[in-house]
């Protein structure tokens, strides 16, 4: 009895390790980018010397502009993780059943095209979408369109883009999930005269629902600050927040709004998630 | 009774074949929109232009110039080294913290969740540049005072970095597993004498295995194909894929990177066949 | 037991920073015997760091300055000025010759970044002539040596377009064929600058109201605007996706070449309202550690040879007249790369406008915001 109480105390310690290298090497960095973000602009980018504390940046930020580039930025992203969970669930189940020797064999399958690099990858996509790509050539052929369609540089390119680079982010969180659901119960719940439907609203969603919040999390909140696909699925006409910060820090030398930006999405998107998870039902758990 | 329990059943039977080709369908089907770009990567790799847009002819020139190609090769080892590396130590890092999260409460606690979820958020480009001056203002005059060590930017920095951002995703992928977590079975474990290191490889690390490696996969997927954080905490070389490639984007990618990127795939294929192969032995 | 694993955590991490130890590097003594063009053979250190744009020098000259001088060139790219500042202001990274534009280098002047030159070493100052050295952004030249030069005009298809008017109202009120064929810069200066040459003013107007008018044409032109891309801008022309490309000189040129990927008739406009003139220049950072090798090296780019066989390799314009007689003819004809004294009269140079790119960043995302895909 007195080992467990012992080992309860001493427990929490296995923590440690991430906690030194997070706070070493994310969360002082962080801090940095807090004092920048406070400072004035220096001529030649970064901050101004000696020091000078400063809102002027925050206070920009209250504007309709950049406030409605950030929402935008959300939908796209809350349209990508719709999207990437719709298809993501179904795949990551469908893994799970399948014969258990497979299963390892099919989720390397899902995340071996993203060895590749990214880049190659992406002109690939290009190529795919272009007026005289595949996906056109089909269309057409097919007769469902009597002229190429527009599918670059635009938002339903970048959302394609951002959901292809994101879905694994879904699908393995959700794969932990529902891997270890029993099944059984689902059948226990049919003989009972449930009807599918029903069974799994009741039943497997709530208990898979951990790993679709993780999914939630690892898909929404990296693709709102996403500036890569964006900028090259949408031909520069598709602004989100993380073009615009990924500008202050380049052409427009102003590191001090940049990471003030940063941070303003940082604390929103962490407000967000945190809300979202107290609020849904394994929260406790989570939290 | 019996009348309309067969006809639910029948009906549920349908509607389960229906609903596993369903599922089958949208699998497959995703996974051939995974495939396609790859499958154009893979074909423009053996054209015989320069050109990874137009198809002018077939030719396995690109194979033969990586061989020669000594700083791509390199710079692809590298990558691979520090995938591996960052793997290895952000999944055990990620792992136990979960655990730890998980069950346990302690002081901090909540704030140290939200310093967790924190790198998820974070703008490449600010963790990048916010790193390099961390390195350079203080982690290396620190070091160089207390160890008398001189370190410069580099791999070491490099995958530092990695595991830094690697860490939370496979700590929120391995919660998500440990929810609704049977302890009970770990409790009769060590009521029969087991002690805990033992508890945890036969019995706690099996079931979370799923999601540990998940996690893994998702890690070592970042950390091969990360650009912005890696190109500000490199230092002065293109020592990683994603950097070098990178570089010859502005004259359109040669055809030998789609070479090198079929050379991976191909042999990630045979990871999965060998795994398969030894599975079927077990 | 935890205890051994947070230990093993620990030590792991400790492990990686400790493996992490680097060796300064020591000037070794070049070979007793090095080619005349290297420069004291004694003092030359054994690798050189070369930051630059992409694919903007000759690998075979790199190969060719190893055999010679037996000094290794390690090259790293950036794809912007601005990396490049970033880079070197949050310290760490010992380049030795970094290749910044313009603008840049009245920057990094003002702010001590970079070392004077020992024009001693670099003899070849001599060969390049009045026309591109002593400019503002180094009235004196004693920082840099000028490397290569371009504008940012556009690439049109003749194929398409057989006569094109050297305008930039061709992209600004294009005829209707060509409206979803354009692509411009993805850059807010050279794509407001041109819409502001476009309107009378000068690229570094900071008036707001004058910006807010090229905003407002921007905007217009927005829906015949096929994609804002300064990556891959060549390669949408090339593959016939636009027709017009609001692109820089090198770009231009290589993506009429079929040799290299391009397509025969595609040819280089330089607008007569105006255009930007852009140059890049050879510099030391004072935080190089080999700084004698980078003025060897940079003497080295600058002979005539060495430096006419770049210019071929990158397709802009050369600042070295002495290079001239070793440019193909065809080139130096070529009023895309060098343009005629009356072109050069209406080019503008991108000058740093101080605190009021606050403002030209402002009208950018106002203007980014408003056309939305």
């Amino acid at each position: 009895m007195s080992g467990r109480a012992e080992h309860r105390s001493r427990g929490p310690l296995i923590v440690v390790p991430a906690a030194i290298w997070l706070i070493l090497f994310f969360t002082l960095p962080l801090l940095i980018v807090v004092a920048i973000s406070f400072a004035e602009r220096g001529r030649a980018g970064g901050v101004r010397l000696p020091l000078v504390f400063t809102l002027e940046y925050y206070q920009r930020l209250v504007d309709p502009l950049y406030l409605g580039i950030f929402w935008s930025s959300v939908r796209i992203a809350l349209v990508v993780t719709l999207a990437c969970v719709l298809v993501g669930y179904p795949m990551a189940l469908f893994i799970s059943r399948v014969a258990p020797r497979r299963r390892n064999a099919m989720l390397l399958l899902v995340i071996i095209p993203f060895w590749t690099n990214f880049l190659v990858r992406t002109y690939a996509l290009k190529l795919l979408l272009s007026a005289e790509g595949v996906v056109n050539n089909l269309l057409l052929g097919a007769g469902l369109v009597e002229a190429p369609l527009d599918l670059l540089f635009n938002n339903f390119a970048v959302v394609l883009g951002l959901v292809y680079g994101y879905f694994p982010f879904a699908v393995l969180p959700m794969y932990a999930s529902i891997e270890k659901f029993d099944m059984t119960l689902v059948e226990a719940a049919t003989d009972l005269g449930a009807n599918l439907r029903r069974a799994f609203l009741r039943i497997m969603l709530p208990l898979t629902a951990p790993g679709i919040i993780a999914s939630v999390i690892l898909v929404f909140v990296p693709v709102v600050g996403a500036f890569i696909t964006p900028d090259i699925m949408g031909g520069g006409k598709v602004e989100m927040i993380g073009t615009l910060i990924n500008r202050q820090f380049g052409v427009a030398r102003n590191w001090p709004f940049g990471s003030a930006m940063s941070l303003a999405l940082m604390l929103m998107v962490v407000v967000g998630v945190i809300y979202y998870l107290r609020s849904s039902q394994e929260s406790e758990r989570l939290i | 009774m019996s009348a309309g329990t067969a006809v639910r059943i029948r009906r549920g039977s349908f509607s389960l074949r229906l609903g596993r080709a369903a599922l089958g369908a949208n699998a497959w089907l995703a996974l051939a929109f995974l495939y396609l770009p790859i499958l154009v990567l893979i074909f423009f790799s053996f054209n015989d232009s320069r050109s990874v847009a137009r198809w002018t002819g077939f030719s396995v020139e690109w194979y033969l110039r990586l061989l020669d190609n000594e700083p791509l090769l390199r710079a692809a080892r590298n990558s691979l080294l520090i995938a591996f590396v960052s793997t290895l130590a952000s999944t055990a890092m990620g792992t136990l913290t979960a655990l730890g999260m998980d069950r346990y409460r302690f002081r901090l606690r909540t704030s140290f969740d939200a310093i967790l979820y924190l790198p998820i958020v974070i703008p490449e480009i600010v963790l990048g540049i916010s790193l390099l001056l961390f390195f350079n203002l203080a982690f290396f005059p620190l070091l160089e005072a207390l160890l008398q060590v001189r370190l410069t930017l580099g791999l070491p920095t490099i995958t530092i970095a990695h595991i830094a951002f690697d860490i939370p995703f496979v700590y929120v992928i391995v919660r998500a597993r440990l929810v609704g977590f049977d302890r009970t079975l770990e409790q009769a474990a060590q009521d029969l004498g087991a002690n805990e290191w033992r508890t945890f490889w036969r019995i706690t690390f099996p079931l979370l295995l799923p999601g540990i490696l998940g996690g893994a996969l998702l890690a070592f997927t970042l950390s091969l194909d990360d650009f912005l954080v890696t190109a500000f905490t490199a230092g002065t070389a293109s020592p990683t894929m994603p950097l070098y490639i990178y570089s010859l984007v502005r004259r359109g990618v040669t055809p030998e990177i789609n070479a090198l990127s079929t050379v991976l795939l191909v042999a990630s294929m045979g990871l999965i066949v060998v795994s398969l192969v030894l599975q079927r032995r077990r | 037991m935890r205890g051994k694993l947070i230990l093993v955590g620990l030590i792991g991490g400790l492990a990686l920073a400790a493996c992490a130890t680097a060796a300064t590097q020591e000037p070794a003594a070049g070979p007793p015997v090095v080619g005349e063009r290297c420069g004291d053979g004694s003092r030359l250190t054994e690798q050189l760091y070369l930051y630059t744009w992409v694919e903007y020098i000759d690998p075979a000259i790199k190969e060719a300055f190893q055999a010679e001088c037996g000094v290794e060139v390690i090259e790293d790219n950036f794809d912007s000025n601005e990396t490049l500042l970033a880079k070197l202001q949050a310290g760490g990274a010992n380049y030795d010759v970094i290749v910044p534009s313009d603008y840049m280098v009245q920057i990094l002047i003002d702010e001590g970044m970079i070392e004077p030159l020992d024009f001693g070493v670099i003899s070849n100052i001599a060969g390049f002539g009045q026309k591109f050295t002593n400019q503002y952004f180094d009235p004196g030249q004693e920082y840099t040596v000028p490397y290569f030069f371009g504008t940012s005009g556009f690439a049109v298809d003749t194929n398409v377009i057989s006569d094109p008017l050297p305008s930039w109202s061709t992209v600004f009120e294009p005829a209707p064929e060509l409206c979803g064929k354009i692509s411009m810069l993805d850059d807010e200066r050279e794509t407001i600058g041109a819409a502001l040459m476009y309107l009378g003013y000068s690229i570094n107007d900071t008036d707001p109201a004058h910006l807010e008018e090229a905003k407002d044409l921007l905007v217009a032109q927005a829906e015949c605007v096929k994609a804002y891309d300064s990556q891959t801008n060549d390669d949408l022309i090339v593959q016939g996706e636009t027709v017009v490309g609001h692109m820089w000189t090198g770009d231009a040129i290589l993506a009429g070449l079929p040799d290299v990927g391009g397509r025969e008739g595609i040819a280089y406009v330089i607008p007569q309202e105006g255009c930007t003139i852009w140059q890049d220049n050879l510099a030391v950072p004072v935080t190089s550690q080999n700084k004698y090798t980078a003025m060897v090296f940079i003497n080295y780019l600058s002979y005539p040879e060495v430096a006419g066989q770049n210019a071929e390799f990158v397709g802009y314009g050369s600042p070295n007249e002495a290079a001239y007689e070793f440019i193909d003819p065809a080139i130096l004809a070529d009023p895309g790369v060098y343009p005629t004294e009356e072109a050069f009269a209406g080019l503008q140079w991108i000058e740093d406008v101080g605190d009021s790119i606050e403002l030209y960043d402002r009208i950018w995302t106002e203007f980014k915001a408003s056309i939305g895909g």
